[in-house]
């Protein structure tokens, strides 16, 4: 009996899912679709702007119910580059960050986009905290966040 | 007022990417057998089990019922076993469940186990980039490289931090982890070859990210009066504790602190008496998977001012030499299975104070501190181990 020998037993399961959006989520991405707008809520108690908009404010503990409309234009508070790829993820090289929208008080999970990443030394002159970004929008919209493509530098 | 609790057993196992010499329970059964060895107790002695894991690396949603007989013979000696799942933080949180079932005066002989095949995942990203919900973040990927690269681009934006000092993190680890027979990745590193590796997500080369590891770790939690009788050299629990932050990554943008880890830090020195962290502890193990994450835990952690994380490597006061050395084990970014990489940061914290760190021995340990952080960067615990008793 040859005792090297490892056997490997081989798995591949495919467990599909259906999320619920619920009532907030779903209206965020419906105005994102029909509207080319972004929207949050307002936490009736501190006041924040909160984007995106969620049922209820973590901080505050109390349902939000005000929706409120927050520019489409905003600042980028941080940001990677990817150079590896993953299932699900777009090919690399992508920016991702996070975008305070102005007019909100918490910032936005969403791509950057129209710059040039190839070389990393470069982009990262060209990718910047605190840089000014502005939403690009799909032509065609299916209610999703990547109904915005990514946003982009700010053109003067 | 909680019991005084004492770690009494330690017991890890080797790491690699792949061990297919051994089933997962296997696995386990090294590190608990490791630990009953280590305090020549019995599966007799111990009264209940506490095990971690983070689904679903190892590929099945339930592995406590795989693995319920490697925890000291669990199943079929009808042993309570409850399962510990916080992300990174398991082995942190296992711990902690370990000592808070000795505190309360429920238990007083108890085994906190983690163990985890990531090396059995065959692409751990999957895993991690769906701890993201699905809604609003999950498309963008943030798991753990990419959390971790945004740490990275904020220090260096705020504080000038540079891809050289990132390196020399990894440098430095890999320099401890040729001490540990217990470390998964043991070469030797230079500067100009971390910062050589390809880039994954900017700045983050390979050499400034942890390996997919398959490991476990066994501690032994018992009550004073049974530390005493199991062991001479018992390492004492002075401090604990664990703190969580808000789900949003675009609530908290301050990337360039870690500010959760300062509160409970805070929150830890000062139940343990701690005023002077860089002077009073005399070794650290904490979680960095991700170089940049050295930097920022040795600043939340009081070690240095904001922005100087740095600067302290570089002086070399967190080396085998210096006056706090960190991580001896070489931590995380060496050796990597996931929920088990909390509780190897206990166990390597308690054999610095019970001098039982062999080859990777600081001398003299009377404090240590052990750090986890889990959940997107989101929850962390904290271990005082002490020699004398508190």
């Amino acid at each position: 009996m040859n005792t090297e020998e490892l056997i490997e037993v081989q798995e591949r399961w495919n467990i599909p899912y259906r999320h619920s959006a619920g009532r907030f989520a779903s209206r965020f991405l419906i105005a994102l679709r029909d509207e080319k707008k972004v929207y949050g809520v307002r936490c009736p108690r501190c006041k924040r702007v909160l984007v995106p908009p969620r049922p209820f404010c973590e901080r505050c503990f109390v349902q939000c119910t005000e929706w409120v409309g927050v520019s489409d234009k905003g600042t980028l508070e941080g940001f990677t580059i990817s150079y590896q790829a993953y299932v699900g993820l777009p090919t690399p090289p992508y920016a991702s960050g996070l975008i305070k929208l102005d007019g909100a008080d918490t910032a936005l999970m969403h791509f950057v986009g129209g710059v040039d990443l190839s070389d990393p030394q470069k982009a990262k002159k060209a990718v910047k905290i605190g840089m000014r970004v502005e939403a690009v929008w799909k032509e065609e919209r299916l209610g999703h966040i990547l109904d915005i493509e990514h946003f982009r530098p700010v053109q003067k | 007022m909680p019991r005084r609790v004492a770690l009494v057993g330690v017991g890890l196992t080797k790491t690699a990417n792949r061990r297919k010499d051994i089933t997962y329970p296997e696995l386990t059964f090294e590190a608990v057998n490791n630990a009953l060895s280590f305090t020549h107790l019995k599966p007799e002695d111990i009264d209940a089990v506490v095990y971690g894991s983070m689904d679903p690396f190892d590929g099945l949603s339930c592995p406590e019922k795989w693995n319920v007989d490697s925890c000291a013979s669990a199943g079929v000696l009808n042993k309570p076993l409850m399962k510990i799942s916080t992300g990174g933080t398991t082995g942190g949180s296992t711990a902690l469940a370990g000592y808070y079932n000795v505190a309360s005066g429920l238990f007083d002989v108890v085994l906190a186990v983690a163990s985890q095949r990531v090396g059995e995942t065959i692409d751990a990203q999957q895993v991690l980039n769906t701890c993201l919900e699905p809604c609003y973040e999950r498309p963008f990927g943030f798991g753990a490289i990419m959390i971790a690269a945004m740490q990275a681009t904020s220090h260096m934006h705020y504080y000038g931090t540079t891809e050289e000092d990132l390196a020399r993190v990894a440098v430095q680890n890999h320099e401890h982890a040729l001490n540990n027979p217990h470390a998964h990745l043991r070469f030797k590193l230079t500067i100009e070859e971390a910062l050589k590796t390809r880039m994954i997500s900017w700045p983050l080369k390979l050499a400034d990210c942890c390996p997919s590891s398959d490991g476990a770790c066994a501690l032994i939690f018992a009550s004073e009066e049974k530390a005493e009788k199991i062991t001479s050299t018992p390492a004492w629990i002075k401090g604990a504790g664990q703190i969580t932050d808000g789900y949003y990554l675009g609530d908290r943008t301050w990337y360039h602190e870690w500010d959760t880890l300062a509160t409970l830090a805070r929150r830890v020195y000062k139940s343990a008496k701690i005023y002077n962290p860089f002077k009073e502890i005399d070794v650290a193990e904490v979680y960095t998977a991700f170089s940049i994450q050295q930097i920022l835990e040795y600043e939340a952690l009081g070690f240095c001012e904001k922005g100087e994380g740095g600067k302290l490597l570089a002086s070399g006061a967190t080396s085998m030499n210096g006056s706090l050395p960190v991580c001896p084990s070489g931590s995380v970014i060496c050796t990597n299975p996931i929920g088990a990489s909390g509780l190897i940061r206990v166990g390597e914290a308690a054999l610095q104070v019970m001098g039982k760190a062999e080859g990777r021995q600081v001398p003299n340990v009377k404090l240590a501190l052990a750090h986890a952080w889990g959940a997107t960067i989101g929850f962390h615990t904290l271990m005082i181990l002490s020699k004398e008793k508190p």
